[in-house]
């Protein structure tokens, strides 16, 4: 008996409605957040992971509402990211029924306020969001480095000593993903996630380039990861969450069936 | 109709134990209160929590509810869930030394470091996802398959001075008690709020039972 791996679908959520972002450019509309999660629920999703990427303070005030409405039908672990800033923007997703938040660019333009959400709210509820991008060449060492604005802002910090900081501060899990695969479907950036996932000591999702049911494999056992993140081959009904759980018990994986 | 209160000492997600109570048992009248005389007054109490523990006990002794929890679960059917489980032991051993209610005799302590899987593999700290729960026969099994996940996250874990305490273990690596049972007490590791049907099954159990064995 031992921990399953986890899968997580992610919706893209634009104004209440999920989206889902090609290289966070050419965006397609997948539906009904709370249909959607229903859906995922029943196909054994683990957790599910919301991503607002609306743009207004205004239409926030939207996703406290689905988030509400998903927490009183839905009973697995629910993470919110995009937007958090502030204790106050934590709060509200938590008493909406939130479990864990994702805190993005707020932690690299002030790492401190990782450290006091992780103080006031607990680890356990703090998800840090990692956007890395190689930045070394062929012929040199791996390297990647933290990007925000949705990958196009480089930060020149790398990426492996700032998820150790991030855990240092109080990062309950890291949500990492590989800008140079987000939406190119040929799978997840594998050095790049069990570079990280080797070199701290909480929960590491994978996520970024997912095409078919074996990348979602390939990131456990190549990557070790321990939780792997997808969003279209979902929406799109390609593939079920209970597909790819099956598919992951063949390749010897400990997945809840 | 059967009434339940969750308390409310400012710690954690409530909304969600609640809805949950409220959809594992429709006719229910859930509550979720800070008032001592709801609680005392209700026929069942949920005490959960997430968080650090010196910061839960310094929020129910300010609060009172200290005095209020070591009453109610004396007499009434009382669920523990997370932090409100670790929160009835003796002490713990997060935040240097914490003394805890000493409801329940023993020690919550932290997972090693660098524990490891059979294939080498570091197991990560906090606790988290789905683990198999090897259940020790009482009442709020009923209808759940032994062995079925649940959804643990936490870095420390219970130990009871009294074994026959242990309702129900997992293992990482290693075995440890993720339910205790003592007489009408019944306290989870896991989060029965958030383990899918499993989970309601469980909370509808606790709301059915009379906190016999």
């Amino acid at each position: 008996m031992s921990l399953a791996k986890r899968i997580i679908p992610c919706l893209d959520v634009d104004n209440g409605r999920v989206v889902k972002g090609v290289k966070f450019v050419d965006i397609r509309d997948a539906g009904d957040p709370v249909e959607i999660a229903r859906r995922y629920d029943k196909e054994g999703a683990d957790e599910l992971t919301f991503l607002d990427i609306t743009a207004t303070h205004h239409d926030r005030d939207t996703m406290v509402h689905v988030v509400e409405q998903v927490a009183s039908e839905v009973f697995i672990p629910l993470t919110v990211g995009g937007g958090i800033r502030t204790l106050d923007d934590i709060r509200r997703m938590l008493n909406a029924g939130a479990d864990k938040v994702g805190i993005n660019s707020a932690a690299v333009f002030n790492p401190d306020f990782v450290r006091e959400a992780a103080e006031r709210f607990g680890s356990q509820c703090i998800v840090v969001a990692i956007d890395a991008k190689k930045t070394s060449q062929s012929d040199e060492a791996d390297k990647w480095e933290i990007f925000t604005h949705g990958g196009r802002k480089g930060t020149g910090i790398d990426a492996v000593e700032w998820a150790k900081k991030m855990v240092s501060y109080g990062a309950g899990e890291i949500l990492l993903t590989s800008m140079d695969r987000d939406g190119t479907r040929i799978g997840f950036d594998l050095p790049l996630t069990r570079a990280i996932s080797e070199a701290v000591s909480v929960p590491v999702i994978a996520s970024g380039g997912v095409g078919n049911l074996d990348h979602l494999a390939d990131g456990i056992i190549d990557g070790k990861a321990d939780a792997v993140l997808a969003a279209s081959i979902f929406h799109f009904a390609e593939y079920t969450i209970q597909q790819a759980k099956e598919r992951m018990a063949e390749r010897g994986i400990e997945v809840r069936l | 109709m059967s009434s339940v209160v969750v308390i409310d000492y400012g710690m954690g997600n409530l909304h969600s134990i609640a809805k949950a109570l409220q959809h594992a048992e429709p006719e229910c009248d859930v509550r979720v209160t800070s008032t001592p005389n709801a609680i005392l007054a209700a026929d069942r109490v949920v005490f959960p929590g997430v968080g650090a523990i010196r910061d839960c006990m310094q929020a129910l002794n300010q609060s009172g509810l200290s005095n209020v929890i070591t009453e109610v679960a004396k007499t009434k059917p009382f669920l523990g869930i997370c932090l409100g489980m670790q929160a009835l032991l003796t002490d713990n051993e997060e935040n240097g030394h914490t003394q805890t209610l000493d409801i329940i005799p023993g020690r919550v302590v932290r997972f090693p470091e660098s524990l490891q899987d059979n294939d080498g593999n570091i197991l990560k700290i906090p606790h988290m996802g789905w683990n198999q729960v090897h259940q020790i026969q009482h009442p709020l099994w009923e209808g759940i398959p032994q062995d079925s996940r649940f959804y643990f996250v936490h870095s420390y874990y219970a130990k009871p001075d009294n074994h026959s305490m242990v309702a129900g273990t997992a293992d990482y690596p290693n075995a440890f008690a993720c339910a205790l049972a003592q007489n009408n007490i019944f306290a989870v590791q896991f989060h029965p709020e958030k383990s899918q049907a499993v989970g309601l099954q469980l909370l509808k159990n606790f709301l059915q039972w009379d906190g016999l064995l």
